[in-house]
């Protein structure tokens, strides 16, 4: 008996694990570094950067969720050895299944229960607003006009879901306090004279309740409606816009984790070594820093999109093709925006490097490279780390223009900028549908603010000249 | 009538009271000096005066009354009046306190104009006269010049001219020669000083040094933790100082009378500025404590003729005479010297023009050469820019020479590839200027002791030898072993030098190059590691080379002394030749611009000018410009070396 | 001063070389001229004749660097390094997919593009110093946390959604412009008043954060406590000691770009119609027109290059300190 499903590791997945890898990597070094961890402290005490990071976190989750990746094995046939699905699917599709599934023809306004557009009804010469197959179908069928009971309906579902959302809170709030004896009064008043540690707890346990009031409504209203309307080809957009999240966080971090190792050391090396070598580095990034960000990604994809089409046979699944284009862009981009980093970092080796510490080093005769390992890089490490947050946003801002301009992520990958791609047409339509570029706007500004919070609180804490 | 009267002022930043309870006067064309050690708030008492308190602090409490009205109950409207206008001030650093993007005229006109009817022509006319005042030379010039154009003695004479412009009736001065050469520091004290009778002005004078206090002041106020613990006149401040901290700083301070002895030193550092007191803030640190000490807060106790104390002792404290030695250490000179540097140069090519060619050099060691016996310190005595530095670090070959030859114990080190100078590394070592720089942040004590161990290969493997090696070490430089554990921020300034020390004596050298040890410390602290060096010289045999610009410490330690002008060596020779019968122009107005304790002025007359710069020395001997006695000969070409006696050295014409 | 001008012109050849020997790479290196006819062309029309002729038409028919058919400096000459990319730094960009003159098609594109982006840029820098001056005066109170917050928000919000937005509630719910298009001449300022607004107030959030950090980095110097204890006013303060010394970081990050106003902006001259070098841009990529893309990369870095010299000028202009050195 084989496996009811076939996981598939893609290559942004393997990528992604080895991204939380070197994070919890990096972490557990940094718990031991006092300074390091007084750093965090400071961001684990700010209320703002808390409640941003459970945003994040959620974001995260999700992103994770989707990054679980199988083939579901097909119906067994007698004798024949177990065969899987073509279509890969994630653990996050397989929790949707519902919204996946529940495709309407067209476009239907949220919570509707008719499509947007009139057809012609089979059996009339009218045209009319037919009904939706899943959108309010446990109202019963009303093929014309308005159903009844369908307001009170999505206000019954609606409370249901704030209470229940509202319940789960509560329980949690209940099992911290039984945890930590935390007082619950001294939570609630966030800022307001509590200490600043329980103002932080207060603050992530209040964006806790948004989340939690929002998840329950979500899915309340969402097992009888769409929530989000539906596409032109009737896919729900709710599901596109919790889809295009892992799309994000890819292009946000593995893009950095690629540039990362060639800034670092490139920037280190040419501030440290000097001479030819910095010579060259320096020349390397001017002259790639000197095409302009867009037409050099245009340029890099464009030649990549020849590859990819003339070698077809590389790729078993679709997927894998869109994953491969997926990484193609990060590595593109990784290319063209590793000089900032690397300029910055090359500055402050030049600093770091007349420091006495490194010139004690010296005086003992400790290699250069083990000098750069021991007394330089973990002095550049706040600097590598809050490029790192600074970037994030940057990037998913970035995704949503390449798409945009058509140099993005490959058209069958569900991400921001393809949403608001589609999206822009739909505006010039009559009536307009508006509800695939307002879901879209939504998700990707929670997500770029939240990153932008976070990476300010970040900075603040990391950087010792904005403390003052 | 006091001109400024200070009451009860308390200044708060958070939790922290770096200021709690001051109270002094001034009187109209009094100098009143506020001296301590850093961090006991007296910088912040001088914000709080002019209301420019960064806007974390706030003042918590008490009064400042300048010529009878409240500054503190003032609008920040009349405060404006007065800033600039009633009182002037002038701060620490010159290099960073003029505007870098507005000529020094603009700087000085602004001033004028909120504070005189003067402007245009008339305002520039005025602030030439004021150049003039503070004695810049060709001051219409230097009023369309930028202050990165001037040096820093001129800069502060430029700040100077600025708090003169508004005629200020009193004028702050935060550490105004703190960041000078002490040449510099004499000219800038005597320009203070000569305002000050002129225009009747008084002035507050904010100081950790002893000897610009005795130069300057008429009355005295010593502050520790955030409060005055007593205040005098000179006179007899200097001469029965009252308050056991006042003692002891006068113990701390190293002279040629303590030479071969221990320095008094305070134990303990001073409490943090968010602790809170039950009785005297210096109890943990006295040697006189009585029960009433910590019981409660001393009241103020009248000494005689306007000298009043914190402290509860009755009459005054003993006098803490350092313990002198047996004079000389008299170690059996040997006859082959350990290091031997001969005619070394260091010169940084300067790169012009569109092909980058080199077209000159930046002469920053040139031509220095000196002997150092195994167990002997050798001072090398400079002001800054002198190249000592360079010298220094050329010696150890962290800088490679440009010529010239470094032996030590006979081996030839230039020349050599970085994996020959290896195994010679562990001979010599060095300790540098700045604690807080010279430990690497990210690392753990143990591990920065250790890196010289394992990188020089000294120890036999076994992390048991390293570690028990490493706490012996921390040990001996008067650190607790368990300390290998913690990070460098966790430690004083003092303790972080403590722990470069023992960094270097990891790999057991016979020559340690110490950069300016002392002067990023406190007096206090500075006795501490200069008993520290001593005791390890004596325990080890160690030689050192001793690179500063103090000369009380020179004085105090020094076996050689070796004056550095312009990067060239310009009078050497052993201590008491050096600094009791100095031959050199130079030398001679080096030692007589220190200012001492003792208030004695020299008759050696003050140096001029400001040393040139090494890329393009003056033609002849280099001091000439400067030299009181320079005559053709000297314009000509460089002086050669004349010889007084066995060892001392002196290149000048002059010189008898 | 002029030595030093000369000496980063010089400086600045390698680096053209480099990105036309980059360039090359990309286009014709990693695919050969036949794998880009065969895509352009499509699956189903792939012959070697077709191939042949689309190669021929463009001029990718000869070798790649080495001509060996050729004589004399044909050998160099007659290759597709030498006419597409050594030429081009003689201004001979080719010609486009349909058939016309790369080069005469830029100089006539660049006047739109101009159009919006210098008053964009103008525009956008003195609101967003004014906003961040505002700020600065307001530093630690209410406003300011409330000006920063409205600044990150503003930032997180891409710029696409600004110009949907903006097209959507101006010209179609409140029809005070046209929704896109151009024309020469006067008419021109109905057309770029929305295009101008809205990349004017796209740009605010993160530049006029970013001032406001450089202004609190000045104020925190010793100088300004100098001016403080002369007696200044605080508005004397900002505007003659501070602002003097913030313009010199902030002018200096800003000039490089203006240079590169000339190539317009891919999103707004797309979204707006307009016929700049954007628009141009974002078509020849859309058609997958390598010709464009590549001048326009040259173009884009030559731009560039003239915007660091220009960025060097002008810091020496602004700061003394390096001006009289």
């Amino acid at each position: 008996m084989g496996l009811s499903v076939q996981p598939v590791l893609l290559w942004s997945d393997a990528l992604l694990f080895v991204l939380i890898g070197v994070i919890v990597g990096l972490s557990l070094w940094a718990r031991r570094q006092d300074a390091l961890r007084a750093a965090w402290a400071r961001v684990l005490k700010d209320g703002v950067a808390m409640a941003a990071a459970t945003v994040l976190a959620v974001f995260v989750l999700i992103g994770l969720l989707d990054s679980l990746h199988f083939r579901a094995r097909l119906p067994a046939q007698a004798g024949a050895a177990a065969s899987y699905a073509v279509e890969v699917n994630s653990a996050l599709d397989a929790l949707l299944s519902g919204l996946r599934q529940r495709t309407e023809k067209t476009y239907s306004a949220p919570l509707a229960t008719h499509l947007y557009s009139k057809e012609a009804l089979e059996n009339s010469t009218q045209r009319e607003f037919p009904r939706l197959k899943h959108g309010g179908a446990h109202l019963g069928e009303n093929t014309v006009g308005k159903l009844v009971g369908h307001e009170l309906d999505i206000a019954v579902r609606l409370s249901r879901g704030l209470a229940g959302g509202l319940a789960l809170w509560l329980l949690l709030v209940a099992v911290v306090r039984q945890a930590n004896g935390l007082d619950l009064r001294a939570l609630m008043k966030v800022g307001a004279g509590g200490s600043a540690k329980s103002a932080a707890g207060g603050a992530v346990l209040i964006t806790l309740l948004a989340i939690f009031l929002l998840l329950g409504a979500a899915i309340s209203l969402g097992g009888g409606y769409h929530v989000f309307g539906t596409d032109k080809v009737g896919q729900d957009v709710l599901y596109l816009s919790l889809k295009a999240i892992r799309t994000g966080l890819l292009i946000g971090t593995l893009t950095t984790l690629v540039m990362l190792p060639a800034a670092v050391s490139l920037g280190i090396l040419a501030g440290y070594v000097g001479g030819w070598v910095d010579d060259l580095i320096q020349y390397v990034y001017t002259t790639l820093s000197s095409i302009p960000g867009v037409l050099l990604i245009a340029a890099a994809v464009l030649m990549m999109q020849v590859v990819i089409d003339t070698h077809p046979d590389w790729f078993a699944t679709s997927a894998e093709r869109a994953d491969a284009r997926l990484l193609a862009l990060c590595l593109i981009l990784g290319m063209t925006s590793w000089t900032g980093v690397a300029r910055l970092l090359r500055g402050e080796t030049l600093k770091l490097r007349e420091l006495e510490f490194v010139q004690a080093a010296q005086a003992f005769g400790v290699g250069r490279f083990a000098i750069m390992r021991r007394h330089i890089l973990p002095n550049l490490m706040h600097i590598v780390l809050i490029s790192l947050v600074m970037d994030f946003s940057g990037l998913v801002l970035a995704e949503a223009v390449l798409s945009y301009v058509g140099v993005g992520v490959d058209p069958t990958t569900i991400s921001f900028g393809t949403m608001i791609n589609t999206a822009r047409m739909e505006l010039a339509r009559e009536p307009m549908v508006w509800w695939s570029l307002a879901a879209a706007f939504s998700f990707m500004f929670a997500l770029v603010l939240a990153a932008n919070l976070f990476a300010d609180a970040v900075r603040d804490a990391f950087d010792p000249r904005s403390s003052a | 009538m006091s001109i400024l009267a200070v009451r009860d002022l308390s200044i708060q930043i958070g939790a922290a009271r770096p200021v709690d309870g001051i109270s002094f006067a001034i009187a109209p064309g009094e100098c009143f000096a506020l001296l301590g050690e850093s961090g006991c708030g007296k910088s912040m008492t001088a914000l709080g005066i002019m209301r420019l308190l960064p806007a974390a602090a706030q003042v918590t409490a008490g009064s400042v009354e300048f010529e009878g009205g409240d500054l503190l109950a003032l609008p920040e409207s009349g405060m404006r009046d007065i800033r600039g206008g009633g009182i002037g001030m002038i701060f620490q650093e010159p290099a960073t306190s003029l505007n870098p993007v507005l000529t020094v005229g603009r700087q000085i006109v602004e001033s004028l104009e909120l504070h005189s009817p003067l402007r245009g022509e008339a305002a520039r006319r005025r602030a030439r006269e004021l150049l003039d005042q503070v004695g810049i030379p060709d001051p219409v010039r230097r009023l369309d010049e930028y202050p990165f154009q001037l040096s820093g003695g001129l800069r502060q004479r430029v700040m100077i001219a600025i708090a003169l412009a508004g005629a200020p009736r009193l004028l702050i001065a935060d550490e105004p020669t703190t960041a000078l050469d002490v040449t510099i520091q004499a000219q800038v004290l005597d320009l203070l000083d000569e305002l000050r009778r002129q225009q009747g002005m008084a002035l507050l004078l904010i100081t950790h040094d002893l000897g610009v206090v005795a130069r300057m002041a008429d009355r005295v106020g010593v502050m520790y933790a955030g409060q005055l613990v007593e205040e005098a006149p000179r006179r007899q401040f200097f001469s029965q100082p009252a308050h056991p901290y006042s003692v002891r700083l006068f113990a701390a301070l190293p002279d040629a009378n303590r030479r071969g002895g221990r320095l008094a030193t305070i134990p303990g550092s001073v409490p943090s500025a968010e602790a809170r007191h039950e009785g005297c803030r210096f109890v943990e640190r006295c040697s006189e404590v009585m029960p009433a000490c910590r019981a409660s807060p001393p009241p103020w106790r009248e000494v005689d003729g306007g000298q009043r104390v914190r402290c509860f002792l009755p009459g005054l404290p003993p006098s803490v005479a350092a313990i002198v030695g047996a004079g000389e250490t008299a170690l059996a000179i040997e006859p082959r010297p350990l290091l031997e540097v001969a005619d070394m140069q260091v010169h940084f090519p300067i790169r012009r023009g569109i092909l980058q060619r080199v077209v000159g050099a930046v002469r920053a060691v040139d031509g220095v050469s000196l002997q150092l016996k195994p167990g002997r310190t050798l001072a090398l005595v400079g002001e800054s820019g002198c190249g000592k530095t360079t010298a220094g670090k050329a010696m150890l070959q962290l800088i490679r020479p440009t010529a010239g030859s470094v032996l030590l114990d006979g081996v030839e080190l230039t020349m050599r590839s970085t994996s020959e100078l290896r195994p010679l590394r562990a001979r010599m070592q060095m300790v540098f200027q700045d604690p807080f720089a010279s430990l690497n942040p990210r690392l753990r004590i143990g591990d920065i002791i250790a890196e010289g161990m394992q990188a020089l290969k000294v120890l036999k493997v076994g992390a048991g030898d390293t570690a028990a090696m490493i706490g012996a070490l921390l040990e001996q430089v008067g650190l607790r072993p368990d300390m290998a554990d913690r990070y460098p921020h966790e430690f004083s300034g003092g303790q972080r030098q403590r722990i470069a020390i023992a960094r270097a004596l990891a790999v057991s050298p016979q020559l340690l190059i110490c950069d300016e040890p002392t002067s990023a410390l406190d007096v206090s602290v500075q006795a501490q590691i200069l008993n520290l060096l001593s005791d390890l010289q004596a325990e080890l045999k160690l030689a050192y080379l001793f690179i500063t610009h103090n000369i009380a410490v020179v004085d105090y330690l020094a076996h050689e002394v070796a004056v550095m002008y312009l990067g060239r060596v310009v009078e050497c020779g052993s201590a008491d030749e050096v600094l009791r019968q100095a031959r050199h122009p130079y030398t001679q107005a080096l030692l007589a611009a220190v200012p001492r304790v003792d208030g004695l002025r020299s008759e050696v007359p003050k140096l001029a000018g400001d040393m040139p710069s090494p890329a393009n020395p003056p033609a002849g001997c280099h001091f000439h410009p400067r030299c009181p006695l320079a005559d053709e000969g000297c314009r000509r070409s460089y002086p050669v070396e004349t010889r007084f006696g066995a060892t001392h050295v002196v290149r000048c014409f002059k010189a008898t | 001063m002029l030595a030093y001008i000369i000496r980063r012109l010089l400086y600045a050849i390698p680096i053209l070389i480099g990105v036309n020997l980059l360039t090359f790479a990309l286009f014709f290196v990693v695919n050969t001229p036949d794998d880009m006819a065969r895509m352009q062309l499509g699956i189903k029309r792939v012959t070697p004749e077709a191939i042949q002729k689309w190669k021929a038409e463009r001029g990718y028919d000869k070798p790649l660097v080495w001509n060996a058919a050729a004589a004399g400096s044909a050998t160099l000459t007659e290759t597709i390094f030498f006419s597409k990319s050594v030429r081009m730094f003689a201004g001979d960009f080719g010609r486009a997919d349909d058939g016309r003159d790369i080069a005469r098609e830029i100089a006539q594109r660049m006047g739109p593009s101009l159009a919006i982006a210098l008053p964009t840029f103008v525009l956008g820098l003195f609101v967003a110093i004014s906003f961040a001056l505002l700020l600065v005066f307001f530093r630690a109170t209410t406003l300011d946390f409330a000006g920063v917050v409205l600044c990150v928000a503003m930032m997180s919000i891409s710029g696409l959604f600004y110009i949907i937005g903006g097209q959507w509630l101006v010209s179609k719910v409140w029809h005070l412009v046209p929704i896109s298009g151009y024309s020469g001449g006067l008419d021109a300022a109905k057309f770029l008043v929305l295009p101008v607004i809205i990349g004017v107030i796209g740009g605010i959030g993160s530049s006029a954060r970013w001032y406001r950090t450089i202004f609190l980095e000045e104020i925190g110097r010793d100088y300004v406590r100098t001016a403080r204890a002369k007696g200044l006013s605080e508005r004397v303060v900002l505007f003659r000691h501070v602002l003097r010394n913030a313009l010199i970081p902030i002018l200096t990050g800003v000039v490089v770009v203006i240079p590169t106003l000339f190539m317009g902006s891919l999103l707004t001259e797309s979204f707006f119609g307009v016929p700049g070098l954007g628009s141009y841009t974002i078509d020849a990529i859309n058609a997958q027109d390598f010709a464009v893309v590549r001048s326009m990369v040259f173009i884009g870095s030559v731009l560039y290059i003239v915007g660091l010299l220009a960025t060097d000028v002008s810091y020496t202009l602004a700061d003394p300190r390096v001006r009289l050195q």
